[in-house]
């Protein structure tokens, strides 16, 4: 272990920003990773390549741009309103993050309940985004706002009631425990990967998986920024600086949700037991494979999302509560069922 | 109408497909190679390495200018009125001994206005003496508009690089363009 002492302050402010700086790090190379590189291979071009070598300092460029830009307000916007809304987004991600755990004691905020706390926090962003849509003064906006919010409220359920198979599974709310449980655990009786719940809450990995998608508003399910009917919804009205923390927000995002997905159902930063790599280790692996892992789980997103075409409103409504949300019903209902046999 | 059921092997087909190209940009020699994107992306990266445009693609209008006779139909076709042609008359030599010296129009202005051109080719189709030509060059942009307003010089510079007439498909009823023989001004 380190023999460093810290004052609780200095432990939390250090705390503070290496989770920054990991979330945003890690929001950059996905960015430049999926969005400029991965994306263009699928579509037969190469992506940004003047910028740096290969392209790697485009995102640079994009942020200096929008920094740059003019910060417009409509002239009937509610001003306040209008400049406080991309920051509550923004806000959700980062309190997001706040309890994904990269290593044994290694998270911004440790608490007992973390996965209660990072389901409710992650709905927050639809205030922000209805606070966007109202405030702008723009019937796209508006539209935008309502429609996501819509979308938001539908696919929250789905998420909420696909993780409960896990915690049935795990027996706990905590992040840290479940990572455990998956560490330690075995499937029939061989241990030689843990119980890494992909394999036992299939299902509810795949209804995490869409509805994700979904609240991330990514592509099959982009309804709320269709460019080609609302121009870009509930963003339509805004520039510069505004315009990028909307930006970073709908990335920052998908790596907080891919890191949730990760850590409940590929064993988040654990390795398994059987492995044998000590705890000490694991300060400095745990970080990596979450990282890895998370990774992996955006390029899904991002692999769905530019492989499909959008789903209209009603189909997207349908698709949650008379598919997703009985389907994980039925999942919970059945991981009960067995958790009791076994 | 009765809601469509979600086709699941057609979703796995289409990550699939999108997959299997981003592999194949990737590694255009397959996976055991080293990926090489730039070979085996479809686009080119622009201004340093150029395609060649077909021999038929509209670039720019070059002007032939021994060929005009300043009828102005190629003025008045333009939709966009981007065709500017001033003219005098002078007098020519006869074409036989002991003829009268024939009147002919001379050219004096003939701008095409590139920043109002819309590349219709109604002007090259019109001209019945074979003096308007396309020709595939495509790089005169200008940083100022008024640049973009090409002179009769400069028109006839572009002549120079008008390709051969390349025969159309049997069955096309298309007038043959003769291109007359560079450097005859």
């Amino acid at each position: 272990m380190l023999a460093l002492h810290l004052a609780y302050w200095q432990e939390t402010i250090l705390r503070l920003v290496i989770g920054l700086a990991a979330l945003l790090g890690l929001t950059g190379a996905v960015v430049y990773l999926y969005l400029f590189k991965f994306v263009s291979f699928m579509q037969s071009r190469l992506g940004p390549m003047e910028a740096g070598p290969y392209g790697s300092l485009q995102l640079l460029a994009e942020v200096g741009k929008w920094l740059q830009k003019e910060d417009v307000f409509t002239e009937r916007a509610d001003r306040f309103v209008f400049a406080a809304s991309p920051f509550v987004v923004i806000l959700s991600t980062f309190l997001l993050f706040v309890v994904v755990p990269a290593g044994p004691t290694d998270e911004v905020a440790h608490m007992s309940n973390s996965l209660l706390y990072a389901l409710a926090v992650s709905a927050i962003s639809v205030i922000g985004i209805l606070m966007a849509g109202w405030a702008s003064a723009n019937k796209y906006a508006l539209l935008g706002g309502l429609r996501a919010a819509g979308q938001l409220v539908a696919y929250e359920l789905p998420m909420v009631l696909a993780v409960i198979g896990v915690v049935i599974s795990a027996g706990s709310l905590n992040l840290q425990h479940i990572v455990a449980a998956q560490s330690t655990g075995h499937v029939f009786g061989w241990s030689g990967i843990g119980n890494p719940y992909i394999l036992t809450q299939f299902t509810g990995f795949l209804i995490f998986l869409i509805a994700m998608q979904a609240e991330l508003t990514q592509t099959p399910f982009d309804m709320p920024v269709a460019e080609s009917e609302l121009v870009a919804g509930y963003m339509v009205e805004y520039t510069g600086i505004r315009f990028l923390v909307y930006f970073i927000a709908e990335f920052a995002t998908a790596i907080g949700f891919s890191a949730i997905a990760a850590t409940l159902f590929l064993g988040g930063w654990g390795l398994p037991a059987s492995w044998g790599i000590g705890h000490e280790a694991m300060h400095v692996v745990g970080p990596i494979v979450i990282s890895a892992k998370t990774v992996l789980l955006t390029g899904v997103v991002f692999w769905v999302r530019f492989s499909f075409p959008r789903f209209r409103e009603d189909q997207l409504q349908r698709l949650a509560w008379k598919f997703l949300i009985p389907l994980a019903l039925g999942n919970i209902v059945v991981t009960a069922c067995l958790k009791v046999a076994f | 109408m009765a809601p469509s059921k979600p086709q699941l092997p057609g979703v796995f087909k289409g990550l699939g497909v999108t997959l299997k190209e981003a592999f194949k940009t990737m590694f255009p020699d397959g996976l055991a190679k080293p990926p090489s994107p730039s070979r085996g992306a479809q686009t080119v990266q622009y201004p340093r390495e150029k395609e060649t445009p077909a021999n038929r693609s509209r670039g720019v209008i070059s002007l032939h200018e021994d060929n005009c006779t300043s009828c102005m139909l190629c003025v008045r076709e333009c939709p966009d009125w981007c065709i500017y042609i001033e003219a005098h008359k002078t007098l020519a030599p006869p074409r036989r001994a002991g003829g009268k010296p024939r009147a002919v129009n001379t050219l004096d202005r003939f701008d095409i206005d590139y920043s109002l051109c819309m590349y219709c080719g109604i002007c090259v189709e019109v001209c019945p003496f074979e003096a308007l030509f396309w020709t595939p060059e495509y790089e005169y942009s200008e940083f100022k508009i008024a640049d973009l307003i090409h002179d009769k010089d400069r028109l006839e510079q572009w002549f120079d690089t008008v390709p051969e007439f390349e025969a159309y498909e049997s069955g096309s009823e298309a007038k043959v363009k003769k291109v007359p023989p560079k450097g005859a001004s």
